[in-house]
């Protein structure tokens, strides 16, 4: 069996740190038959979407879009749980023919009587752009006869990659701002972009907040109503995790109401103590920063000799990192050195050039940086690179596990909480259970010399 | 009751598209590479669902179309995924399925393929089979069924009469596969079962990453089925065209269409015809399984009897799990299947016929909203079928069985063995099991025997 070798065409966007300066060819279309780890554009919007938990997330298309979105994410709501069902038009070959706006219609009027939801979007797929359904126009419609914002979401897959997909998200949310009730929103506010509280990791995050003396007004999208977004306008300043997904929501308010933004990440105790530094130090108020560095410390307090007895073990494993957005790759690497391991792969599937660059800086050298890998690459890098352990989502586990080594799934179907201080701590044992479980003796790599396989 | 005539949208539905069906009956293929012609999501969305059942490497490839390739055509970046695949993976052959988008924007693939060809020459081209498989018209088993019919009319050729038999088995699991091998091998018969992803999507822990993993029926064999003795084709609801009718019209091979041997009787039913077919006598260990599947029926019986269960799910698969339960004396209260054959009813009318149970409410094309509302007065006592009804079990309280595909919330969901007497048998411990427990956990006393 042979191991592959990485294709001409994608040498461009494999590095290897120290080799060379680095000059990361991104932000490109996936290449016909590499197999990418990406999804499209309808993948991007759904994602970013999928928490607003009182709204009804109408997918306009034939059925496989849907059904393969349903419940997909451990995104929690403390109330409404509207967002864990899958609604479709499950547009047939008739429509296709004379066009689905009818049934797009009716889908929505009957849908929003028997949820009674507070938006509805309705997300366009490939199909739909072909057969040019006036999406627009059925929502305004919809929208005036049930009084509810109805916000078409432009999210034809072949429109570009994932990242197109979270514009177009962002496009549709920028539509219920300004349209709220601002009125008794403290000074020192904020809305939490980027998290999708999964696990529940927002509340953690917000309670962090609330206890420096910090409101949060929306969260975008985790755990995120309808209303919040409309009168997020109100709050004093946007802090922006995985600022792939909301950046573009975040610059949205700047232009339009001159709300700040400031780029946080809560992975890893570092980050996650530098978050509420940097809130703090925006509002400027001394007292804010002395709670800061209270919060921080007081919870440091108990993490650090739990983490100190990971690390004893876990020194000098080696893990190998690929997900979605950079920013979660930054904080990983100084998540996995905190615990005493070395990263010797680091990719993700839609990271920008300022990215790749940042992870150079912070990597050890002949650390492989990659960008919109696929199978074969990311399992001849685990083998050349003897990875002890892999952190990905689904699709990337499959191939940890076949070739014996230890995962951690930090995508969001994840049902375990890793932001925040204690989200450091459950890491540290996640990653423990799978790098120290006994099977990995077993397992072909592991097994010199036994016959029995 | 008033969603099913009005209501347009589908809510949870009870089915998946078709490509899905089509590049899981390509992992069934030695050497195959599925490739979905249409944009990268397709692939990605397709391979994350699969994976989740299997936990196994699904590498499916996408000729990965943008915005200028929808307006202008798909036929450059198909041919050029094409090309980098074969690069990459070396495959015997590609297994390509199309999706709505590149059938809506009209890609002639037969053409682009030809094409292809030409401009390669036919030693350096890869081996393509292709089926057509929008998502708009029909269900994953619709899309199953036709990649196993192109494979046939694509593959085979006219051959000399040969001593094996053609087993197409239709969309069961890895265990099940392996179960039919055994079979067909205590009979001394030669199958060629077709897919066969028995080890391709069950395989082992390996120290390399498989560019493509080994098992799948040869292609050697495929191309020779038509000069097979015989043609198994399992269902109870195909259509009039399938891979089965083909082989009957173009080499004359008999068919034998049966349903999916679950259960007693359709499993007797199918030793009955491979008993015809090689000509000696059911060997003794399906004698002694059999028997010893009816003992346990003995022992369990009470603890079934009378009970309510709505059995969902791809519709050959419930019509033989509708028989089987009525065997056991449990009795189908609803049968449903977001599939809409037309022959899902008459199916099941068929296989309940003298079991003198009374027919269950049957009904086809509709989504787990539908489902949980037909459900509400019928006093159920179990959902059987696949984990999508997890939501519904959970906030009802009704116990489910979980059979078939996707089993997306226990691990060794394609271990599950349905068909057989060896099936039955677990299955029937499994929902026996179940009940017993429900009561231990509902009773005052907690008794601590049956």
């Amino acid at each position: 069996m042979n191991t592959a070798i990485p294709l001409e065409e994608r040498m461009g966007q494999i590095h290897r740190k120290g080799s060379n300066p680095i000059d990361l060819d991104c932000n490109k279309d996936s290449m016909a038959g590499a197999v990418s780890q990406r999804a499209c554009v309808f993948c991007g919007s759904r994602v970013v979407l999928y928490p607003i938990a009182d709204a009804l997330h109408l997918v306009h298309g034939p059925i496989g879009c849907a059904v393969y979105t349903w419940d997909i994410r451990g995104a929690l709501s403390s109330g409404p749980e509207l967002h864990r069902l899958s609604f479709s038009t499950d547009l047939q070959e008739m429509d296709v023919i004379f066009g689905g706006e009818k049934k797009l219609e009716k889908a929505l009027l009957e849908l929003i009587e028997r949820y009674q939801p507070k938006a509805a979007f309705v997300y366009s797929t490939c199909i739909v752009g072909i057969i040019g359904d006036d999406i627009e126009g059925v929502c305004a419609k919809v929208a005036k006869q049930t009084n509810i914002p109805v916000l078409p979401v432009q999210s034809e897959g072949f429109k570009g990659n994932k990242r197109a997909g979270y514009e177009a998200a962002c496009k549709a949310m920028g539509r219920l701002l300004g349209t709220g009730d601002t009125t008794g929103i403290s000074n020192y506010s904020i809305n939490i972009l980027g998290d999708f509280n999964l696990a529940g990791e927002i509340w953690l995050i917000r309670e962090y907040f609330q206890r420096i003396g910090i409101e949060v007004v929306a969260n975008i999208t985790g755990d995120g109503r309808v209303a919040d977004i409309q009168r997020a306008h109100g709050a004093a300043l946007n802090v922006v995790q995985c600022s792939g997904a909301t950046m573009d929501l975040a610059t949205m308010m700047n232009e339009r109401y001159g709300t700040p933004v400031i780029r946080v990440s809560y992975f890893g105790i570092e980050d996650m103590a530098e978050a509420l530094y940097s809130v703090a130090r925006h509002f400027g108020d001394p007292q804010l920063m002395t709670r800061a560095q209270e919060l921080v410390r007081q919870e440091l307090e108990g993490l650090l000799p739990k983490l100190s007895e990971y690390r004893k073990v876990l020194n000098g494993k080696k893990a190998a990192i690929y997900v979605g957005g950079a920013f979660k790759a930054f904080s990983l690497v100084k998540a996995f050195r905190l615990i005493g391991m070395e990263v010797v792969m680091v990719g993700s599937q839609t990271g920008t050039r300022e990215d790749y660059e940042e992870l150079e800086a912070i990597t050890d050298d002949g650390t492989i940086i990659v960008d919109d890998s696929n199978p074969l690459e990311l399992s001849s890098f685990i083998k050349e690179k003897e990875v002890d352990l892999f952190v990905g989502g689904v699709k990337e586990r499959p191939i940890a596990y076949k070739l014996g080594v230890a995962f951690c799934d930090h995508n969001h179907e994840r049902q375990q909480m890793l932001a925040g201080f204690q989200g450091m701590l459950n890491f540290a044992e996640e990653v423990y259970s799978s790098v120290m479980s006994p099977v990995w003796k077993f397992v072909p790599r592991r097994e010199k010399g036994d016959s029995h396989g | 009751m008033a969603k099913m005539s009005t209501y347009v949208s589908t809510t949870n539905a009870c089915k998946l598209c078709k490509p899905l069906g089509a590049s899981i009956a390509f992992k069934g293929i030695e050497g195959c590479v599925p490739f979905l012609h249409g944009s990268q999501g397709c692939a990605t969305y397709m391979r994350r669902y699969i994976i989740s059942h299997y936990n196994e490497p699904i590498d499916i490839a996408s000729s990965s179309l943008g915005e200028k390739h929808a307006v202008y055509g798909g036929g450059p970046n198909l041919k050029l995924g094409l090309t980098n695949v074969t690069a990459k993976y070396c495959p015997r052959l590609v297994g390509l399925a199309t999706t709505c988008l590149t059938e809506t924007i009209g890609d002639d693939v037969k053409m682009l393929l030809n094409e292809y060809q030409k401009e390669l020459g036919e030693e350096d081209s890869p081996r393509v089979v292709s089926v057509s498989t929008p998502s708009y018209s029909g269900t994953h088993m619709e899309g199953f069924h036709a990649a196993v019919q192109a494979v046939v009319e694509q593959l085979t050729e006219a051959v000399e009469p040969n001593e094996t038999i053609n087993l197409l088995s239709g969309f069961i699991s890895t265990a099940d596969i392996r179960y039919l091998k055994g079979v067909c091998n205590d009979f001394q018969l030669s199958p060629t079962i077709l897919p066969d992803y028995s080890e391709t999507l069950d395989g082992p822990a390996l120290n390399d990453y498989p560019l493509i993993p080994e098992g799948g029926t040869p292609i050697e064999s495929i191309v020779k089925m038509g000069g097979a003795q015989a043609t198994i084709e399992f269902g109870s609801t195909l259509g009039e065209k399938s891979a089965g009718t083909f082989l009957e019209k173009t080499y004359s091979v008999p068919l034998h269409r049966c349903s999916l041997p679950i259960g007693i009787s359709a499993t007797d039913q199918l030793m009955d015809l491979l008993q015809s077919l090689n000509g000696k006598a059911i060997p003794e260990e399906y004698r002694s399984a059999r028997g010893r599947l009816i003992d346990a029926l003995v022992d369990g019986h009470k603890y079934v009897f009378g009970k309510r269960a709505v059995v969902f799910g791809e519709e050959d698969l419930v019509v033989g799990l509708a028989a089987f339960l009525t065997e056991i004396g449990i009795k189908p209260v609803l049968c449903a299947s977001g599939g809409k054959s037309t022959r899902f009813k008459r199916a099941i009318e068929n296989a309940l016929e003298g079991s003198g149970f009374e027919l269950p409410e049957v009904r086809e094309d509709v989504d787990f909203y539908d489902i949980e509302d037909l459900a509400e007065d019928l006093e159920v006592d179990l959902l059987i079928g696949h984990s999508k009804a997890y939501t519904f079990s959970r906030r009802k309280g009704i116990p489910l069985i979980r059979v078939g595909f996707p089993i997306h919330d226990r691990v060794g969901g394609q271990r599950i063995l349905h068909l057989g007497y060896h099936g039955a048998q677990m299955m029937f411990d499994t929902i026996t099991n179940t009940i017993i427990e429900r009561k231990q956990n509902l009773s005052e006393v907690g008794y601590s025997y049956m």
